[in-house]
């Protein structure tokens, strides 16, 4: 076994030609959280051919986006914008009467510069539903990074105490009426649960069972969890104020991070993403650790975890894995990965911030010391051809990738995993590890399957790409 | 500005890139940003592509935005010629590029000098026309740049093939159903003896485009992809062409018939009657069906279709005159090439829409309530919400549509896959109705002792909400098997915690 070089992580930055998801993907996943939201989509044909074939049956839901669609007069202004915006947003308000509307720029309303943020407020206040810009575009932003922009847009309209008081009257009013009474006791027995500490808010896009499990998980701790961004509802979003701290549970969510410090004056508690039982104690521990709190069980809860994996482990432990990069988990699965035992000879990612990423990053080198395996290389704004170059020299067991290269990577032998399932999979928190390795193991217990057949390589030449 | 949630036919670029991964060694350059190369996505997905698809982006960010491409397309272009040496590199625009405006020719013209292979801009407007008509463009394009790179170089070859041929134009990659209709047009061509000289895009070279005129006319089994190709090639070279698609028994005789004419008119006296009257009568199973008692009960059942051109038209002509369905309304999404559909259909249906608005078909099929829809796959959702089966013929598809197995829509095998299409639409309409009528499969109460049934365990508000949210398909599963976990630990109450603990513990 190699002996892990002292040196830190080495980070290399290539041309940025490499297959992803564009960001306005995050409507898809978006729509569905937020439940009284409605996404407008303001670009071309191509963005919305995108959604379309992208999200694959999910539209067929009645989905709450649409697209604005821009016709030749939009571009060259012989249609005012703000009259065209205005007639679709109250068609959308008529039709399925929206508490928000995001409204998602895209490259064309960057080229044409289009004046979303200058629009929005003016036709707020006219039309009467808030409405939130996010400029999640193919020129700035990878996949995951949609989510990121709208979650900054969205930490600017979390109330704050002040504004919230009297709505909160009127709301706990209807809640009283619902509930008989009966909710107000049980928060009054429940609070004596949790230890003093200053009010917690998460950040972070999740589905709502693991949002109920990383909240269980900080309850055991005694630590409370004030509120989520974003919430269910776009009228639930939490209150928010100076001092508050926050933590994210996304690698991706940098710009969130980095508005909630600097607008809103919160304490960002940087921690490693919970993701993987190693991931999810550590992310336990340090928000722990901020508030004083001295972590009940966390060890024996991660053993519990790693054990019942075992048989999960037996498979990849010694195999190696390649990221092609595309969604910026890419660093947090990584270090899980190596955790169970795997190498990993390139991890690439569309882009890194060392800051946000930064106790992720340690966690990771960390990681790779006590397994005793080489540090990896980090590739950021990866070129695709050269990865699958690489890609033929190393001969990883696996290679996390998008399904461009899924393929035709499978036809030569070589082992693929689309890294798209990663962000639509629920990997958070403890309960969860094993989905993450249900993922990862699944090309390599298909194949063992297959083993005997003889048939790995399914092209007739060596082709060359 | 339009409101839209679905669409129809695609935007231009994917048209061009169609053509060019159609071809051989044919590599195709996106002027685009970021993630819109999700071509490679749906081709490497729905046509469960072996080879990486040959298209690259060369990514437009801040910095093009800024200054302007300057040398990035050029180098990607020599990159690329470098790397792979492709016959053809074409330089593909997109939206983007076509607000950019930026001299994307000039970058053509530079690179042409540095690399070996060729290099072509494709020649389509964003905003003027759509996929299909940006693939016909495409492929006429391309044709034309070779066709005239021969004659100057003075190696166009002279004169016809020796024994009657054929060029068919127009079967791409992503087509509906392409792969096989390619298959069957081949076996048709050699039962008429007619020897096929190329096919294009689909899997040709770029070499062998000279040679096209050597052929005695041109096949344009699709309206949408292949006609401007064929027009350019007879007004260059008095090739005849046949635009008639042989899709259903009768139009496939008459398209067989137009050939004929076509190769007699030459001095090549065929005769295809009996040719046609044989496949007709014994070998196809679509005449005999149209016979048959099944589709006597078919008659006068309504039925709506929507679809492009070629195949929204074939179909309607097909039930309407083969199997004497009742076609209430027949529409296309083709906008810009309506009056060909019109012209067609106008006298088997009852209405014709025009439409590539997905609500407005929606709300016609609710208000006609069809008996069978034959359509897209967004009909066939539309169907699916309705309790109206749906048959799909035409783009936009999913991988559904694109079986392994054979699965032609042409030719007198064509004809037979038609009819299963049509006969189990109807048959799975009717069976509905009928168990319906006598009240499903099986009134009786299943009597099953499961671990579940006896339960006297008692889940909390929360812990109940928080099992239904778990998909409707394995919440049984997550339910027996939380409980069996509780039970084995003598929980009496299930709360979330106790939920979780056991998803942990069993991996359910």
């Amino acid at each position: 076994m190699t002996v892990a070089q002292p040196d830190a992580l080495n980070f290399d930055c290539e041309t940025g030609n490499y297959h992803t998801f564009c960001p306005i993907s995050c409507v898809a996943w978006l729509y569905q959280k937020i439940e009284d939201s409605f996404f407008l989509v303001i670009g071309t044909k191509t963005c919305g051919y995108f959604l379309q074939n992208a999200m694959g049956v999910m539209i067929f839901a009645e989905p709450r986006y649409a697209m604005a669609e821009l016709e030749e007069g939009d571009i060259s202004a012989q249609l005012n914008d703000y009259e065209e915006l205005k007639r679709l947003c109250l068609q959308i308000k008529r039709d399925r009467n929206p508490s928000v509307i995001v409204w998602i720029g895209t490259c064309t309303t960057e080229i044409i510069k289009m004046d979303l943020e200058g629009l929005a407020p003016k036709l707020e206040a006219e039309i009467g539903i808030p409405i939130v810009v996010a400029r999640a575009n193919g020129l700035d932003y990878a996949f995951t990074q949609g989510e990121d922009t709208v979650l900054a847009a969205m930490a600017a309209r979390c109330p704050s105490k002040v504004d919230n008081e009297a709505e909160k009257a009127e709301r706990n009013a209807i809640q009283r009426l619902l509930s008989f009474g009966r909710k107000q006791e049980e928060v009054a027995q429940e609070s004596s649960e949790y230890v003093d500490h200053p009010p917690l808010v998460l950040f972070g896009s999740l589905p709502d069972p693991v949002v109920t499990q990383l909240t269980l998980e900080l309850k055991k701790q005694g630590i409370k969890v004030s509120g989520w961004l974003p919430a269910k509802r776009y009228t639930e979003l939490p209150i928010l104020e100076e001092g508050y701290y926050v933590c994210g549970v996304n690698p991706f969510l940098s710009r969130t991070a980095t508005a909630l410090m600097r607008r809103r004056k919160c304490k960002l508690i940087g921690a490693p993403f919970p993701i993987g039982p190693d991931g999810t104690r550590a992310w336990i521990e340090k928000i722990c650790s901020v508030f004083g709190v001295e972590p009940q069980g966390l060890a024996d809860r991660e053993q519990q975890i790693w054990a019942s994996l075992e048989d999960y482990l037996k498979l990849i432990r010694g195999k190696s894995i390649f990221f092609m990069g595309d969604n910026l988990l890419e660093v947090s699965l990584a270090r899980f990965l190596i955790r169970c035992g795997m190498t990993c000879p390139e991890i690439g990612i569309p882009y890194m911030d060392k800051r946000y990423q930064g106790a992720e990053l340690a966690l990771l080198e960390q990681t790779c010391q006590e397994m005793g395996v080489p540090l990896p290389r980090i590739v950021e704004k990866p070129d695709n051809y050269n990865q699958i170059q690489r890609i033929y020299e190393l001969q990883p067991d696996l290679v996390i990738t998008g399904m461009a290269h899924a393929n035709p990577l499978e036809a030569r032998g070589i082992n693929t995993k689309w890294s798209v399932e990663f962000t639509f999979a629920q990997i958070h928190g403890f309960t969860n590890a094993r989905d993450i390795l249900e993922l990862v193991t699944r090309p390599l217990r298909r194949n063992l399957a297959l083993k005997d057949l003889g048939w790995d390589k399914l092209v007739k030449e060596e082709a060359r790409v | 500005m339009k409101l839209a949630y679905w669409m129809y036919a695609g935007p231009a670029h994917i048209g061009t890139l169609r053509i060019a991964s159609s071809f051989k060694n044919v590599h195709a350059i996106m002027h685009a940003p970021l993630g819109d190369d999700y071509f490679n996505v749906m081709r490497s997905m729905l046509e469960r592509e072996r080879d990486f698809t040959p298209v690259t982006a060369s990514i437009v960010d801040r910095n093009v935005l800024a200054r302007g491409s300057q040398e990035k397309v050029v180098d990607n272009i020599t990159r690329k010629d470098r790397e792979e040496h492709p016959d053809l590199i074409v330089l593909t625009p997109t939206c983007t590029s076509s607000i950019l405006q930026e001299d994307l020719q000039n970058f053509v013209d530079r690179a042409q000098i540095e690399v070996q292979g060729d290099v072509l801009l494709a020649d389509v407007n964003h905003y003027r026309v759509n996929e299909l008509q940006a693939a016909d463009r495409t492929l006429a394009q391309i044709v034309q740049f070779y066709i005239e790179k021969a004659r100057k170089k003075g190696e166009l070859p002279q004169g016809k093939t020796e024994t009657p041929s054929v060029n068919i134009l127009g079967i791409t990659t992503l087509g509906f159903h392409n792969q096989h209709d390619c298959r069957e047009l081949r076996q048709l061509m050699a039962d008429l003896g007619i020897e096929v000289n190329t096919v294009i895009p689909a899997g040709a070279t770029v070499h062998e485009l000279k040679t096209l005129p050597r052929a005695w006319f041109n096949l344009v089994p699709y309206r949408e992809v292949g006609l401007m190709a064929a027009e350019y090639l007879k007004t260059e070279f008095a090739m005849p062409y046949v635009d008639i698609t042989p899709m259903g028994v009768v139009e496939t005789a008459r398209c067989i018939r137009a050939i004929q004419k076509l190769l007699n008119a030459q001095g090549a006296a065929v005769d295809y009657e009996n040719f046609i009257d044989t496949q007709t009568r014994f070998v196809s199973q679509a005449a005999w069906f149209s016979r048959s008692i099944d589709c006597q009960n078919l008659t006068g059942k309504r039925a709506v279709v929507f679809g492009d051109n070629t195949h929204a038209a074939a179909m309607t002509k097909v039930l309407a005159r083969e199997m004497g369905i009742h076609v209430v309304l027949s529409g296309t999404y083709c906008k810009y090439d309506a009056d060909w559909f019109r012209e067609q259909v106008s006298e088997y249906c009852d209405e014709v829409l025009i439409s590539d608005d997905n609500a407005a078909i929606g709300d016609a099929i609710a208000r006609l309530e069809p008996a069978a829809i034959f359509g897209t796959q967004m009909e066939r959702h539309v169907g699916k919400r309705l309790d109206i089966p749906c048959g799909v013929i035409a783009a936009p598809i999913h991988i559904q549509n694109f079986p392994v197995g054979y699965r032609p829509f042409l030719g007198y095998e064509g004809a037979n896959q038609i009819v299963d299409l049509v006969y189990n639409s109807f048959t799975l309409g009717m069976e509905d109705h009928l168990l319906e009528i006598f009240g499903g499969h099986d009134t009786k109460e299943v009597i099953t002792k499961s671990v579940s049934a006896d339960s006297d365990l008692n889940w909390t508000r929360e812990a109940q909400a928080e099992l239904n949210k778990v998909p409707g398909f394995v919440r049984g599963k997550v339910k027996r098997n939380t409980e069996k976990f509780a039970r084995d630990r003598n929980l009496s109450e299930i709360t979330i915690e106790v939920l979780y603990a056991a998803k942990e513990a069993i991996g359910a």
